[in-house]
């Protein structure tokens, strides 16, 4: 009988344990990540940084569908080593338009944070087609097919429009023209002023080396060359954005 | 007839991915959905099937339910070896790049294959699995309503199949440890609402008193991934009819929210959730309850309590700002205590007993399986620490200390409670063969110890390359040469690996013939019976 | 709500309450009589395991 008599009180114990975990689970994750939405000075103020072009934006979907994060970093943590072998110490505001970020958490391949500008297209395609081509240590695997592969644009500025809703500042212009902006880049043929006019610093190449089509090569090798080439560190002051 | 709800269910969703398929935005979406028809259509020309050769299980409300433990038990198994082979294939990968092909087989989409073939097709069904046959027989009462139980084993299974099958498509978020996209999220998120039903229920018409602690650990569990998941995967899908979805967050907060949820992973699903497998399956082998009933008990509110708050430690360096990355420093080494204290309560419950240590296998194996909770939990403080984190960060390091918990702590308690579930769930009097356990155990112990010895020895000469300076003041070796440095190690590492899953192999033989009803013919382990009850030989 | 309330709610109130809960746990750990209740919990697993039926349950 003790035992039906205590059948409330056990009830209740059970909820209790659910609520008071959830309760103290809750907490951490409010107080760390919360504030970051709040804070003022968790992105430094910076000038030259732009959200992703359509064709820059389509090769960072084929970066993070390759899986590129897993071996590669996009964060230059602010040591001399670092710093020397891969460029200025990576910025928050540098990552401001990333949905999702891409920082890593392993390099078995060198970081690419500021990779951009410093090879060659032609270096890229090779390198892209068969690493071992130009860097014989390399494990990275092959990515021939890209160059074969013509790039899907279909839902391309309903891509643009997706993340224009989660907070990046595309404007009515960019999402309507962002398939032609897409072409304008990959061609020097055609007509620029358009994507000009709409994204500030942009490199307007035959990235692949073949006019007849715009590749998954086009698009992928378009993110590479842009990576950290943004923010001008000429006007940039580390001590008035320290956290 | 208990066939029909699930035939019409499982063949309307066939009919409904075709759906899918047919309106489908984009080739990747298409294909996926066209590959998960198809499993769905086979399984339900299976379950159509079912009723003429599976002998009709009496659903006894007075019985515990144990058709969905045995089939979990079974999947366990099976997601063990796959998970384990995948490691030796893309370990082969690093050390032998040929040996991938692209796009579908290359590096970059095999591990996520790999992560979440071990962690949560073998991990989450073990801990589903495990959890049904815990919380009933410490509740003593049935699993709570009905069919529910069914529904989230193969729910949980289609999510794997939707997961695995989206990686090898590049259908990934890129979030690690959280990569499927958004509409297999949604497919979690259902299936994870089924499972706190189904655990709270039971516990709520439970027949004893008192909720025994391992509950409780499970419970965290399955409470906190639910948070975890929901906040992490929020998203902006492209087109509700695409694979596509931007992360509602970006950069600093995305990157942070992602670790918070990464850690707790290992936190709340890697740790919560097995340590309540070690506090039913260590004393019910041991035969002898735990060492400290009130330790547990501090162990569990302290775990959770400070878990929650160490994920900034997977940041150090980054432009995170400093006062976050210091209190993720701050509680990781904190957290040494209660796993400690975890530890020495688990090995403890052996004190007076220790001699099973030497007679029965698979408390050895339980034991190790705690041993490697405590040294991962001791190393995993130690590069937390920012002045370690500078040096460990980005390497091997980090790799081999994964698999010391992974392999040592997740996979040895796992096979423990297997060992120890799968005679008694088909009621056989025993294993197919103890000797076997023996050497599952020996080669898994030697497996682990190569792999997380040799990830050392290259995570520390990765970091001190990268850093070393002549007397010039330049940089010694260029990027490569640090890589090619890594060669002989990639390849040791796949033979630690190949070992594990030469373990792993024999388990799943001896469960088998165990299911089977087979014994083997072997000697005892010396020792293991009494001397009067020795056979002669 | 802005950041500063939050974090002062946080860290104030947040920390007095896992502080509470932390010692509440403590002292019914250690509260008299606790001690037998806790070997007798510890022993659930290892009694009896057989189902209570539930038709035995009518409240």
């Amino acid at each position: 009988m003790g035992l039906l008599d205590k059948h409330g009180a056990i009830e209740r114990n059970a909820s209790f344990l659910l609520v008071g975990s959830l309760l103290v689970v809750s907490i951490g994750g409010i107080v760390e990540i919360a504030p970051l939405f709040y804070l003022e000075n968790t992105i430094e103020k910076v000038e030259g940084m732009r959200p992703y072009t359509p064709l820059e934006l389509a090769g960072r979907d084929i970066y993070i569908r390759e899986g590129c994060y897993l071996c590669h970093s996009q964060m230059i943590r602010p040591f001399r080593d670092e710093v020397e072998r891969f460029g200025h110490y990576s910025l928050a505001a540098e990552s401001m338009y990333d949905h999702p970020f891409q920082w890593g958490s392993k390099r078995t391949g060198p970081d690419l944070a500021r990779v951009g500008d410093r090879y060659s297209n032609e270096w890229h395609v090779r390198h892209l087609t068969d690493p071992r081509s130009v860097v014989p240590e390399s494990v990275m695997p092959t990515y021939a097919f890209m160059k074969n592969t013509p790039l899907e644009t279909d839902l391309i500025s309903s891509a643009l429009k997706a993340n224009a809703m989660v907070g990046v500042p595309y404007d009515e212009s960019m999402i309507e023209n962002a398939l032609s902006d897409l072409h304008a880049q990959a061609n020097p043929d055609l007509d620029s002023s358009g994507i000009e006019g709409r994204y500030i610093n942009v490199r307007i190449e035959d990235y692949d080396g073949n006019p007849e089509m715009v590749s998954e090569m086009d698009a992928m090798i378009a993110y590479l060359q842009m990576l950290g080439t943004l923010v001008d560190f000429s006007t940039y002051e580390p001590e008035a954005n320290y956290r | 007839m208990r066939n029909i709800t699930s035939t019409i269910v499982v063949g309307f969703g066939t009919f409904a991915t075709l759906l899918l398929a047919a309106f489908a935005q984009d080739s990747a979406f298409r294909i996926h959905m066209l590959i998960i028809a198809m499993s769905l259509g086979i399984a339900t020309i299976i379950l159509l099937r079912m009723v003429n050769f599976t002998p009709a299980i009496k659903d006894d409300p007075n019985e515990y339910m144990d058709g969905p433990i045995r089939v979990g038990s079974i999947l366990t198994m099976m997601w063990g070896v796959i998970g384990f082979t995948q490691g030796v294939i893309i370990a082969s990968q690093l050390a032998w790049p040929e040996f991938m092909w692209e796009p579908w087989f290359s590096f970059g989409r095999m591990r996520p294959l790999h992560t979440s073939a071990v962690v949560f097709a073998f991990g989450g069904t073990a801990l589903i699995t495990t959890s049904m046959y815990v919380v009933q027989r410490t509740c003593r009462a049935r699993l709570f309503g009905g069919g529910l139980a069914w529904f989230v084993m193969w729910g949980y299974q289609l999510f794997i199949l939707l997961a695995a099958t989206g990686y090898l498509l590049g259908i990934t978020q890129s979030r690690e440890y959280a990569e499927p996209e958004w509409y297999t999220d949604i497919w979690l998120t259902i299936v994870w609402v089924a499972y706190l039903v189904l655990f709270m229920g039971t516990l709520i018409k439970r027949k004893e008193p008192h909720i025994y602690v391992a509950n409780w650990f499970y419970l965290a569990f399955i409470v906190t991934i639910a948070m975890l998941h929901i906040v992490n995967n929020l998203a902006m899908p492209v087109s509700f009819l695409g694979s596509k979805s931007y992360s509602l967050f970006a950069g600093v907060q995305d990157a942070l929210t992602q670790w918070w949820y990464g850690h707790n992973a290992v936190g709340f699903f890697l740790t919560a959730g097995f340590l309540g497998m070690m506090y039913y399956f260590l004393p019910k082998q041991a035969e002898r309850p735990v060492y400290s009933y009130r330790l547990s008990i501090i162990h569990f509110w302290s775990l959770i309590f400070l878990y929650i708050w160490a994920g900034p430690h997977h940041l150090h360096y980054t432009a995170l700002p400093d006062w976050a990355q210091t209190l993720g420093m701050a509680f990781s080494i904190m957290l040494w205590m209660p796993s400690w204290g975890g530890m020495i309560n688990g090995l403890m419950t052996l004190s007076g007993a220790w001699d099973k240590m030497r007679t029965d296998p698979i408390i050895r194996m339980m034991v190790l399986a705690v041993a490697f909770y405590g040294m991962s939990t001791f190393e995993g403080p130690v590069m937390a620490i920012k002045a370690v984190n500078g040096l460990s960060h980005y390497t091997d390091w980090t790799i081999g200390h994964v698999h010391s918990g992974a392999l040592g702590w997740v996979g040895m308690i796992t096979f423990g409670a297997l060992y120890y579930m799968v005679p008694r769930l088909w009621n056989r009097g025993g294993l197919y063969s103890i000797r076997m356990v023996n050497w599952h155990f020996w080669l898994a112990t030697l497996g682990i110890v190569i792999y997380a010895s040799v990830m050392w020895v290259s995570g520390i000469t990765q970091g001190l390359m990268w850093r070393e300076y002549d007397s010039q003041g330049f940089l010694v070796y260029s990027f490569a040469e640090s890589v090619a440095a890594m060669k002989p190690y990639y390849i040791l590492r796949m033979i630690g690996g190949l070992l594990y899953l030469t373990g792993g192999c024999v388990m799943a033989y001896n469960i088998w013939m165990t299911i089977l009803g087979r014994k083997r013919n072997e000697r005892p382990i010396p020792g293991s019976i009494p001397a009067n009850a020795q056979p002669a030989e | 709500m802005d950041y500063g309330i939050f974090r002062e709610f946080a860290d104030s109130w947040g920390l007095v309450y896992m502080f509470v809960i932390w010692l509440g746990v403590l002292i019914m750990l250690f509260l008299p009589g606790s001690k037998s209740k806790a070997i007798d919990a510890a022993g659930i697993p290892l009694r009896d395991e057989t189902i209570v039926p539930e038709d035995k349950n009518n409240e």
